[in-house]
Formats: structure tokens, sequence, C-alpha cells
């Protein structure tokens, strides 16, 4: 099912030529794409623009904005240990899910490959953590990582083991990221694993079978065929990797409100902290921007250079 | 699936390193469900059985727990609430992001690159980022502690990539067709209408149904949009509720239980369009 979709948006727009004779008024065409540009340049493009306006001023959310304090709101973010520790982290996720979860994720595709028996009931099973919501997935972890034996089933296994004591696992300064990072991928490895088995389905069984008649042997197979036509789904999954561990914020706000100490914080509970409990809402406004033009700079980098021959595409 | 491909000439290596697959997978399998079951068995015991056992299997099974939380007059009320956004976020986008997508990939006007530029770089950045910036936004339309702040938020920001999902499909269908409707008298929204709409059925429905997902579980935008009780959805009842009967942790264990079970109900019955959905925007992007 996906094949036939993915493989009909990869045809991208090539009528526009022939359709250019039935084209229609611009009437009809302003109908058409009037509720788009409405609802996004209202819910989407204005707030931002308009939080430019006030990141520049140090607002508390009541009556106008007059206390213009130019970019003293950014130098302070810049500035602020606290900021600087949850933009670390925020890369430390971007490391671990691409040294780790992705690689993880790809074997596991790999395995499943296209013709285990089997391979239905392991996707479904896999991929179920995404469906369910940040919030069950944060409670249900939380409860794992209870540090009382009784109460959290990990340490329940680990003081199984002679002479190992319960570890207090998000109340932890040097435990607590190793944590999440686990709770990031038990939810998420599923996604990339899902986009890996599309991709290995796209690709042409001939292919290989040509590979392998010219005798290629296994490994071969995987790094001069499978991988490099896997090469469009990798990128993407590393994009969307990256952009969703920079981000995250309800499984981390919900397990440890960024605590202890900081340790956890990261970039979006930072901003939710000083926005909707400190009620800085001017410093909150900044924050965004800041995490705003990060995820905008690594979108634009990352497309400019991720841009390779679609293999696929010359076949 | 659809497609599935033997290889004659990979037999040697299909009898042991099968088991090992086997194994690793099945691993895998119990990682992902071990949570799972725990929460599902502390659901089924007493406040007292998830002291003295935690970790053992409900016997006997305590159903008096969700009876309790289906008892709940706001339990009713935030899966209502829940719904209701959903239903709207979904048509909202299916409807309003078929129509772009048909002028995207059906006609040509001047500042079409500018317009679908514009309308696709919301799949640069996600809600998390902006949440703050549009949260003022609604306070100062008044959509505070309104489903539709919550609507409205989640129809924009996931008309980008529906809308990319949609382009795609509605370029594959050929010209010829257009053609022929024109010729038979079709206007441009008859033509969008009674053609090529019920002829991207499979592409609506996977976009339906991965922005129900995404609704259902959103709950950061309900988090800053709704403060009270009354207009919670399920997410932030979810949270609340553990917050407020932290102690009592089989009856959130029901709870989270309970809130689980139409996602997961809709996942198996829609697990197709859900990912048909997914792998198409995610290869397109």
């Amino acid at each position: 099912m996906q094949t036939t979709l993915a493989g009909h948006s990869a045809l991208g727009a090539q009528p526009q030529t022939r359709s250019r004779r039935h084209a229609l008024d611009n009437l009809t065409i302003a109908l058409f794409l009037a509720p788009a540009l409405v609802v996004f340049l209202t819910f989407v493009i204005y707030p931002i623009v308009r939080s430019v306006y006030y990141s520049l001023f140090n607002w508390k959310g009541f009556g106008p904005a007059v206390d213009f304090v130019g970019l003293h709101n950014y130098v302070g973010i810049l500035s602020d240990e606290v900021f600087l520790k949850a933009a670390g982290n925020g890369f430390l996720i971007v490391a671990l899910s691409l040294t780790l979860q992705l690689p993880l994720s790809l074997a596991l595709a790999l395995m499943v490959g296209r013709d285990l028996p089997g391979r239905a009931f392991f996707r479904t099973i896999f991929f179920m953590p995404y469906v369910i919501s940040e919030v069950i997935t944060a409670i249900t972890w939380l409860g794992l990582y209870n540090p009382d034996p009784d109460r959290g089933f990990i340490n329940a296994l680990l003081v199984l083991i002679p002479g190992v004591k319960a570890v207090s696992w998000l109340g932890n300064t040097s435990t607590v990221m190793a944590c999440l990072f686990v709770v990031l991928t038990w939810k998420y490895f599923g996604l990339h694993m899902l986009l890996y088995l599309a991709g290995l389905q796209n690709i042409p069984a001939e292919i290989e079978e040509a590979a392998r008649i010219d005798g290629a042997n296994r490994r071969q197979l995987l790094t001069y065929i499978t991988l490099p036509l896997l090469g469009g789904t990798i990128r993407t999954t590393v994009y969307l990797s990256v952009v969703g561990s920079l981000q995250q914020f309800i499984l981390v706000w919900i397990m440890t409100k960024g605590g202890p100490v900081n340790a956890s914080e990261m970039m979006a509970t930072y901003m939710y902290r000083f926005a909707f409990v400190r009620f800085s809402l001017g410093y909150g406004c900044a924050v965004a921007l800041v995490m705003f033009l990060i995820c905008l700079a690594f979108s634009l980098v990352y497309q400019r250079l991720a841009r390779q021959p679609d293999y696929l595409g010359a076949i | 699936m659809a497609t599935t491909y033997t290889h004659p000439s990979s037999t040697w290596r299909k009898n042991l390193p099968r088991f090992w697959q086997y194994f690793i997978l099945s691993v895998c399998v119990v990682l992902i469900v071990v949570p799972l079951v725990i929460l599902i068995f502390g659901s089924l015991k007493t406040r007292g059985e998830m002291y003295s056992r935690p970790y053992t299997l409900p016997i006997p099974p305590r159903w008096e727990n969700y009876g309790k939380i289906l008892g709940m007059a706001s339990f009713w009320t935030m899966l209502r609430n829940s719904f209701l956004v959903m239903l709207g976020a979904t048509s909202g986008v299916v409807l309003i992001c078929s129509l772009a997508a048909f002028v995207f990939a059906r006609t040509d006007f001047r500042g079409k690159g500018l317009a679908f530029n514009l309308l696709t770089v919301g799949i640069m950045f996600p809600i998390n980022v902006a949440i703050l910036p549009v949260y003022l936004v609604l306070r100062q339309m008044g959509l505070i502690n309104n489903l539709w702040g919550i609507i409205l938020v989640q129809v924009a920001f996931q008309l980008s990539g529906n809308i990319l999902i949609l382009r795609g499909f509605f370029a594959a269908v050929p010209v010829e067709l257009q053609d022929a409707a024109y010729i038979d008298g079709c206007t441009a929204f008859d033509f969008f209408w009674r053609i090529l709409l019920p002829l991207a059925r499979p592409a609506l429905s996977a976009v339906a149904a991965l922005t129900m997902v995404v609704s259902w579980n959103d709950l950061l935008v309900p988090l800053v949009v709704i403060d009270k009780d009354v207009l919670w959805t399920l997410p932030l009842g979810t949270m609340q509720f553990q917050g407020q009967y932290g102690m009592d942790l089989n009856l959130v264990a029901a709870f989270v239980t309970l809130s689980a079970v139409p996602a997961v109900l809709f996942y198996i019955f829609a697990e197709r369009q859900i990912v048909s959905g997914l792998t198409a925007g995610a290869l397109k992007g």
C-alpha cells in the first residue's frame, strides 16, 4: 500500500504544462487556496512574526508590552547556563538517536526484511508505541523507573541480582538522560523502522538478484546495494530524528520536569517554564525563536547538504 | 504486504540465521510489550495488591477499577471533548488540504511557487517550537478555553505535510481524465468533487487516519489552551488524573489503560492507512 502512495508522490507535479489549457480562473484558485492560507497565516506565520516583536520586550503578559529591552533577552538566553545545558541535552539526544536508535531501527527493518514470515506481526507490535500517546508512555515509564522495587519493575529486576541496590533512575543526574533516551527509543524506533521497511519495499528485488548472481556476498549486498538504495529513506529518518529530538517536550515534562537540578532540561521545557510557569512571556518568545532558528538552520543546511542523486529514480 | 519476493538463491541462509532473527525480534517484542502488560496487570488489582504483589498476574481481576473510571462523568466528558476535537481537526485537514493540493497539482498561476513554499514551510518546524507564539495569538483572539482554539491550531500545523502528500497523489491522476471531464462539461469544481476526490480515497483516508492519531494524542495544545476541567481532552485529563490520584496507582493504571484503548483499537483497524500516510509523507519530505 505505502509503495503505491510513495510511487505516486514520486511522480511529482509533471502534468502542469498540459493542464494549463484548462486552467482554473483566478477566482476559483483563490477560493480553493483561501482556507489553507488563512489558517496557516493566522496560526503559524503570524504568531511567529508577532513573537519576534514580543521577544524584544520584558513582558509579563499583562497589558501591552512597553518595557523595551532590545536584544537583552537573547543575550540572557545565550549566557544562561541552564539554557546551554538544555541545548546540550538536545544535541545529546540527537547524537544518541543517530548512533543508536536509527541503526537499531535499520537493523530490525533489515531483519524483518521483505519476506520474513510474521513480518506484519512484528511491524504491528513495533509500531504500536508510536500510536500510544506521549502522556500514556510517560506515565507507564514513570512507573517502571520508580525507585522503590515494590513499585518499579526495573528496580524489581535489578535487586534480584545479589548485592545490587535499587537505583533512583530519574532522580539521579547521571542516569536521567539515558533513561529518557530509552523511553524515546521505545516510543519512536518503530516509526523509523516502518519507514525503512517502506524503503526496502521500494528496492526492486531484481537488483539484489543481479548482484547476487554477480557473486556479491551478503555484506557486499548490504553495503553496495541495499544501503545506497535506502539512502533517501535514511536521510529522511535522520532529519525527522534530529528535529524531533531537539524539540522534545511532553515526555520530559511529565517524567522529570527537566530535573533533577536541570539535568534533563530540554529547550522546550525551558521555554515552557519561562512562559507558562514564570510568565516571562517576552523571554519565552525569545527562547521560542532561538529554538525556531536552530531547527530552521538545520533544515536548510541539511536539505542543501543531503541532496544526493536519487538512485531509484534512474531505474 | 502487497509484494513478497522470494530469493531462490538465499535458501542457504534461511535456516540457522532465521533462528537468530526470530530470537532478536522476539526479545524486542518482549521489551515493547512488557511495560504495557505491567500497566494492564496493575489496572486489574486492588490498591493493596499493587503493593503486596505488584508484578504478578491479576488473579482475580478487579474489574471494579474500570467500573470506577467509567462511572466518572468527567471521563465521558473528556472522551467527548477529545472526539469533538479529533473530528473537527480531521475534517478541517482533509477539506482544506485537498482544496489546496488540488490547486497545486492541477493548475498554474502566477505566485504558485511562492504560495506552495509558504504553505509547506511548516514541515520544517513542529508545534512544540511555536506553542508560546501560538498561545499569545489565541489569547488575543479570545480562543482560550475553547475547543475551536485547539482544532484550529492542530489543523494549521498539520497543513504542510498533508498538502504535500495529497498534491503528490492528485498529480498522479492522469490528465486524460481531466480532459475527458472537461469535454463532458465538468466545471473545475465538478472535476475536483466528483472525480478527483473519489479517486483519491486511499490518500484521503491515509491523511485522515494520520490526523486522527495526531489530534487524539496531542497534549501540548490542550495543555496551554484549556484550563477549565469541563473542556479537558483525554490526554490532558490523563495527566491531571495522574497528578491527583498519584497514590492510587491501580486507578491511574486503569485510567491510562482505558484512555489508550481508543487509540489502540483505531490503530488495529486503520494500521494500513496510518502506515501509508506516514510513509507517503516522510518519503515526500
